[in-house]
């Protein structure tokens, strides 16, 4: 019935904002029944793509062709209208609703003015069957696993009968298994008809399950290359412009003194009942990175703030450089010489409409260098500070030291917080979730700093979902299930799939 | 680094002043048309009195009025610091009204009961509405109350307190607290010869030069102290200035206070001058704090743009009493001042509207100048 392959089409698509071209002369054309990956770093253009496809902007040059007809697209209904669905990298349902009325939402069939359940469940539960997407639709959101919370999201796009499904790095937050299952599901969307624009920065995923990959670098379309034809060394070249180091490199650890001690750790979980860390016990040393591994939500985050004291602890002891911190004040560790590169770094890492240069000494303005006797704020010591670490760390922004720090991209947020962190020459670095939603060359980058910070000495405590950077930064690698540490791994000797089944609770062993 | 010098319309001081104008501007049209609908002959009499305020009173009485102007700019001014100092702390002071009549209660007290001097008097009152302001902060911090909440119910508490407190100083046959200038004349601001300038009207003390060093202080020490930095960082990000290891519940109980001892002091300087009583029978919390509110919006939230904007609104309210009361009823300047402060909420909407201007504007260049560029690649 078609007398066009495409789907849909983005055909020289330029969008500018004031000072940068975000997409220029993009074309991006997905065919009927294909896995299409769009592959870029952060601040590629890839969100700006896909807002343009949904109608959140309106690009200044190039059409949109859905079947072949020029559509336009003027807002996200349009978009709807359309059958164009996304899967949002966090998803956005009503966490106390169950599945089923999570699907049905905004689209409920009614009668009357009574909602019509048993339609919709023999709708979601013929879908489900159809394309493998095992939910159940009467267990309650924010009991379930997250995989089931994206199947629940995959399924929300189906009950609409969108054609066109957008996948918004869908693997960031899932176990090795699940993400294989999320793949296969895909394979059978795609060989259902469905049309699949996948993004993402895995390049594995890509490998294994697009059929065809449009790149993008700074703006600029570097071309669509059939994957079968390409290796992982192609890709990443058309998307960094240059050869990128999967493999860290590194010589083996040197241990030295103990530096952080944490003994029957304990802390208390906000939900009430079980402790969300519960009786941990470790040591990091100098010349060690020690990577917590876990999927999200088993307790790493809580364990990082006991450690730091951004929350109190139950019961339980932590040791830093011999002295006992359990219920010192953060500025103390700070001084100490605790450096924490923090999970959420819009929550806590950064005051965002604060400057850059007034961000870069958020631990240490009241030091003399830059606060005089009298409490007055030593500017130009501050702007220097801050100009000597944007250059050594490389921090890309507008205006320098005095960008608001709100308008700068998320991976050089993510670096003005690790040049802060790093700058201050600490003696035990904790990093948690450092690469998050970083791009390939940023990743590679920060891994060197801190495989460069172990190799000068320092401790480093390593927290990561990321397999990938589980098994290629650290050097011991300790797994979180339920609060409690499960398994020690040494990552030269362990598979992948030996910590996943870690990781998914199936595994457990005598914790030391 | 070099410095390029930015056109006067994209400075941030500019747009905040060009809005307010506009606001001004806005609410004196729309006060000049209910004066029209209401009773359309005496309409341009009523708008040329109030904008004309003082300045038709010939040279000498124009003096003492404008002299008066600024006794009562004088506590508007330190309630609207009090409203931006906690704002930039991340909070919204709607207590600054029972602050302010804290500060009132104590001062009022301790002239009248103890017979103190101004001095003291001044102090005990800064202290009084600080602790009050502390109250909020602390409820803040421990019970996590918001602070508008426990601002609104601290204010009623505070004014039925203060009736009650003052009521054992008040005269024994008027609701009012008895006269400064007779029971206790130390503890009037001393004037240091400034009444001089303003054909000697008793009321203009060293509380006027003195509230402009305080809005400079304040500015200083929002801006260029370690103080100031902690503290908005704290009003900023909570959460991150807790990970930077400052106190950040103590900077919440310490701004609170500050921003209540504000308050307080401007009732001092406005009760201590002998122009006004309190009148202990007040059964609605005093529109001085409130006012507040909206001047540190007007003024842009700039202890600076308070100054001018303080004296603005004492002005016109000045100027409303002048209304001729045969053709409009008296409430008529609390009318179009209350309608100017309303149009004073939309100081953020122009601003915003003007920054959307000058992106359209930039997008545009963009786009042109790339589309030069492009014309000069093609090969």
């Amino acid at each position: 019935m078609n007398s066009t392959p495409y789907a849909i089409e983005m055909l020289n698509i330029t969008k500018r904002f004031p000072g940068i071209v975000a997409n220029d002369n993009v074309t991006i054309q997905l065919k009927h029944g294909e896995i299409h990956a769009l592959l870029g770093e952060n601040g590629a253009g890839k969100s700006t793509l896909m807002s343009v496809l949904f109608g959140m902007y309106q690009a200044e040059e190039g059409v949109i062709k859905k079947n072949g007809e020029v559509v336009k697209i003027n807002s996200p209904n349009d978009a709807n209208d359309l059958g164009i669905g996304m899967v949002h990298q966090h998803f956005k349902m009503v966490e106390c609703f169950s599945v089923l009325d999570n699907i049905i939402l905004g689209v409920e069939d009614t009668k009357y003015g009574f909602l019509q359940r048993d339609k919709a469940r023999e709708k979601v539960m013929a879908l489900s069957e159809r394309y493998g997407l095992k939910v159940d639709p009467d267990a309650i959101i924010e009991d379930i696993s997250v995989g089931m919370q994206q199947r629940t999201e995959i399924l929300k796009m189906l009950y609409r009968d969108n054609e066109i499904l957008i996948f918004d790095e869908p693997t960031a937050v899932l176990t090795p298994q699940e993400i294989e299952e999320l793949l296969q599901i895909m394979r059978n969307l795609a060989a259902e008809g469905k049309s699949i624009l996948f993004i993402t920065h895995k390049l594995n995923e890509i490998m294994a399950v697009a059929d065809r990959c449009s790149v993008l670098r700074k703006g600029k379309y570097m071309g669509t290359v059939d994957v079968k034809d390409c290796d992982r060394a192609q890709l990443s070249r058309m998307m960094v412009g240059r050869d990128v180091e999967f493999a860290v490199q590194k010589d083996p650890a040197k241990p030295t003194d103990v530096v952080l001690e944490v003994k029957d750790l304990c802390m208390a979980s906000k939900r009430g009942k079980r402790n969300s860390v519960n009786g941990v016990s470790f040591q990091v040393r100098a010349g060690e990175i020690v990577c917590i591994a876990g999927i999200e939500g088993n307790g790493q985050s809580e364990l990082v703030y006991g450690i730091t004291g951004l929350e109190d602890v139950l019961s339980g002891s932590v040791t830093f450089c011999g002295q006992d911190i359990t219920n010192a004040p953060i500025r103390k560790r700070s001084l100490m010489g605790m450096s924490h590169i923090p999970e959420d770094r819009h929550k806590h890492g950064l005051v965002l409409d604060y400057t850059l240069e007034d961000n870069m000494v958020l631990q240490r303005y009241f030091e003399p260098e830059f606060t005089t006797k009298s409490g007055i704020l030593r500017r130009g010591n501050i702007r220097t500070y801050a100009e000597q670490l944007i250059e050594q760390f490389d921090v890309r922004s507008g205006q320098g030291p005095i960008t608001m720090t709100r308008s700068m991209s998320g991976g050089n947020q993510q670096r003005a917080i690790i040049s802060r962190e790093i700058g201050r020459d600490p003696k035990l670095l904790i990093a948690v979730q450092p690469t998050r939603g970083i791009d390939v060359g940023a990743i590679e980058y920060i891994h060197k700093q801190i495989v460069a910070q172990r190799d000068a000495g320092k401790a480093v405590l390593l927290v990561s979902l990321e397999l990938d950077e589980v098994m290629t930064v650290s050097d011991r690698i300790l797994v979180m299930y339920e609060g409690e540490i499960v398994g020690e791994l040494d990552p030269k000797t362990s598979t992948v799939e030996e910590l996943g089944l870690y990781m998914a609770g199936a595994k457990k062993e005598g914790a030391q | 680094m070099k410095k390029e010098k930015t056109p006067l319309i994209r400075q941030d001081g500019f747009q905040t002043l060009l809005s307010s104008l506009v606001c001004v501007l806005g609410g004196l049209i729309i006060g000049y048309i209910v004066l029209l609908l209401i009773e359309p002959s005496g309409a341009f009499g009523a708008i040329t009195a109030i904008m004309k305020s003082f300045f038709r009173y010939p040279g000498k009485m124009m003096l003492k009025y404008f002299g008066q102007t600024l006794v009562r700019t004088v506590p508007l001014l330190m309630c609207s610091l009090s409203v931006l100092f906690a704002y930039k702390v991340g909070m919204f002071n709607i207590g600054v009204a029972g602050q302010y009549v804290a500060g009132a209660c104590g001062c009022l007290y301790a002239a009248l009961a103890w017979k103190l001097p101004w001095l003291p008097c001044l102090l005990i009152g800064m202290v009084a509405a600080g602790l009050l302001g502390a109250i909020s902060g602390l409820l803040k911090t421990k019970c996590n109350v918001n602070v508008v909440i426990s601002g609104i119910m601290l204010n009623w508490i505070t004014l039925y307190l203060t009736n009650l407190i003052l009521g054992k100083v008040k005269s024994p046959n008027s609701p009012y607290t008895l006269e400064l200038r007779g029971n206790n004349p130390g503890a009037l601001l001393p004037r240091m010869g400034l009444d001089k300038l303003f054909n000697n009207e008793k009321s203009v003390t060293i509380a006027i030069p003195l509230a402009v060093i305080i809005a400079v202080a304040i500015w200083f020490v929002l801006n260029k102290t370690k103080f100031g930095y902690e503290l908005k960082a704290t009003g900023h990000n909570y959460h991150a200035a807790r990970y930077a290891g400052m106190k950040e519940n103590w900077n919440i109980i310490v701004t609170m206070f500050i921003a209540g001892a504000l308050a307080g002091l401007g009732a001092g300087m406005l009760f201590l001058t002998g122009i006004e009583n309190w009148e202990t029978t007040t059964s609605s919390v005093p529109a001085m704090g409130f006012n507040g509110i909206a001047v540190a919006f007007l003024g842009g939230l700039s202890p600076i743009g308070s100054i001018l904007s303080s004296f603005f609104i004492q002005y016109i309210t000045f100027g409303g009493g002048n209304v001729d009361l045969q053709v409009y009823s008296s409430q008529i300047s609390s009318l179009i001042s209350s309608l100017i402060i309303y149009l004073c909420a939309f100081v953020g909407f122009f601003k915003f509207f003007i920054q959307g201007r000058i992106r359209k504007k930039d997008e545009k260049l963009a786009a042109g100048a790339a589309e030069k560029r492009e014309g000069g690649d093609a090969k």
